[in-house]
């Protein structure tokens, strides 16, 4: 379990991080959603005990991380897949981490076989890696020590589709053997796939955090019919926000069942009605963080 | 709404528990410390410079030093002098390679105490530093002897272990001298620049300083530790020379090192 109360960092001139509080908990994938410069990274840096907060705290399982006598064994830290020593072999970078836990030394081929890694490029200098082996080396690392908490930086960053596939797997497995997984992303379908919860933050502050089925209810339901206009006014009628898009959608705040029931008492067919999952995420994240978006953009 | 509800369904399994594990041995830190000096190419590079140099200049003053100058003190000197750069050099990038490779993110989550990784850096060094040293007083030996014998001269041994000692002391403040500037530049080229400036162009540049301003020439030793701890290499030190080698070293060694550490503790890990 992650547990962060009245976390802030300030930096000469601007707060990177302001009053943030959430839970991870175990069992459950839990998704830092934020546009690029939020402080996602700066909260999860604050957690391993990198960035020393200005106010607040971060404790894993209830201690401090620097009060966890070997956090290897206790939490699993990718926090940057690029910064490792680009001379070392993939192979060595792990030894390292092995020999600093204190594990047997068959743990770093376990490893380099549960990521995927074939021993002649295990071998190689990390220098020679492409983005997505290094994320499966940090992945490794974090790994290693079999730890119940995962802090997960973009892990997803530079896999292939059947990579990033692959890490989805890994991470649910993890957490529904009881582990704690907090990943951050801007990539909100691989959130939404993988996430039971979601904290959303926006210059510095927590806009939103709840499950997912919370946050995405709220986000309302698509529907769409041969007569979009009967179906606006009908629901318009029963005192909910509709909006019609040029392709004929229809999205409400309203949830599925009421609308099928608004289009059976009009007596009208529905061609397709769903909850606005997909674009309902993406829509309460630019909503949600429109202030803090560069290009200002508006939900 | 099928996935969504999907998760509100699924049972959610208890956190598993188990025993806190033991901390992590000082011993194990210095040991993997020691590994990550000698695992990339150039470190590894770095250290073989160590025994190469020390060959190629005892080949050197064989072939060059007239023959009845052969003596053990001027193997010593020959293999000593690269060494006091080679050492430091050892020791900044211990330091700063953490922060130039980044590698720091991946060492200090391991390790949430960067003292204790610290201390461990220069357990480490100074062990590479006696290991060095003892490989170079090794190959002067042979050099010495093998150089006496070709040139028919009697083998000197002009070297006390006095003097054996105060040279080691001497390489050893330099690696803490590189170690300093290491914690405190946390950056691979900016500190063995530093170094460089410190070790070669300081010296130079205090000379007309020395040489106009007699009062800076009286007290120099107090004021210029690199001036100071260069007496250590050639032995038999004084009581004064020791309390030089003391005062100076507080303003280049001991203050600088402190603010380093602080800053290294205090800093972010990016």
């Amino acid at each position: 379990m992650i547990t962060v109360e009245s976390l802030t960092r300030r930096y000469a001139g601007f707060t990177a991080v302001d009053n943030v509080s959430f839970t991870a908990l175990p069992g459950r994938v839990t998704g830092f959603l934020g546009p690029n410069g939020a402080g996602k990274s700066t909260t999860m840096r604050v957690m391993v005990g990198l960035t020393v907060p200005t106010s607040g705290t971060a404790t894993i399982n209830g201690e401090r991380f620097a009060d966890l006598p070997n956090p290897g064994l206790e939490v699993g830290v990718l926090l940057d897949a690029s910064a490792q020593h680009a001379g070392r072999t993939g192979r060595e970078i792990l030894t390292i981490a092995q020999r600093t836990m204190g594990l047997p030394s068959a743990r770093v081929d376990q490893m380099l076989h549960r990521v995927s890694l074939t021993g002649s490029e295990a071998d190689r200098r990390v220098r020679n890696y492409s983005l997505g082996m290094r994320q499966r080396l940090g992945i490794a690392t974090a790994l290693i020590g079999d730890p119940d908490v995962l802090i997960l930086d973009e892990p997803a960053n530079g896999l292939d589709p059947a990579g990033i596939r692959w890490m989805r797997d890994l991470l649910r497995e993890y957490a529904d053997q009881g582990g704690t997984v907090l990943l951050s992303s801007h990539l909100l379908h691989e959130i939404e796939v993988i996430a039971d919860d979601l904290v959303v933050i926006g210059n510095g502050r927590i806009v939103a955090q709840g499950t997912k089925a919370e946050l995405l209810a709220a986000a309302g339901t698509v529907a769409r019919t041969p007569n979009p206009l009967v179906l606006v006014t009908a629901l318009e009628r029963t005192g909910m926000t509709v909006s019609l898009s040029p392709d004929g959608a229809i999205r409400t705040d309203a949830d599925p069942a009421h609308v099928g029931q608004a289009a059976l008492a009009a007596g009208i067919a529905l061609t397709e009605l769903r909850s606005a999952d997909s674009a309902g995420l993406e829509e309460m994240f630019l909503e949600l963080t429109a202030e803090s978006q560069r290009e200002g953009a508006a939900a | 709404m099928t996935s969504a509800t999907a998760v509100l369904e699924r049972e959610v399994p208890a956190a598993r528990t188990r025993p806190t594990p033991a901390p992590i041995p000082m011993t194990r830190i210095v040991g993997v410390e020691l590994r990550k000096m000698l695992d990339t190419r150039s470190g590894f590079w770095l250290m073989m410079s160590v025994g190469i140099i020390a060959v190629l200049a005892t080949a050197a003053t064989l072939v060059f030093a007239p023959r009845d100058e052969l003596s053990y003190g001027s193997f010593a000197g020959a293999i000593g002098v690269p060494m006091t750069i080679i050492l430091p050099m050892i020791a900044v990038l211990a330091v700063t390679s953490e922060w130039s490779q980044r590698t720091g993110l991946t060492t200090f989550t391991l390790v949430p105490h960067r003292g204790r990784v610290i201390a461990a850096k220069v357990g480490a060094t100074l062990l590479v530093g006696v290991v060095s040293i003892a490989i170079a007083f090794a190959v002067g030996a042979v050099g010495n002897v093998a150089g006496s014998a070709i040139a028919d001269v009697p083998t000197t041994w002009d070297i006390s272990l006095g003097n054996a000692a105060t040279i080691f002391l001497g390489d050893a403040l330099g690696m803490l001298m590189g170690f300093t500037l290491g914690v405190l530049i946390r950056n691979s080229p900016g500190a063995i620049v530093g170094y460089f400036v410190y070790a070669l162009v300081l010296p130079i540049a205090l000379e007309p300083l020395a040489a106009y301003q007699h009062w800076f020439r009286d007290h120099r030793g107090w004021l210029d530790f690199n001036f100071a701890s260069t007496t250590l290499y050639d032995g038999g030190l004084s009581g004064t020379e020791w309390a030089q080698i003391a005062v100076s070293g507080l303003f280049w060694l001991v203050l600088p090192l402190a603010i380093g550490l602080r800053l290294v503790l205090r800093s972010e890990v990016k």
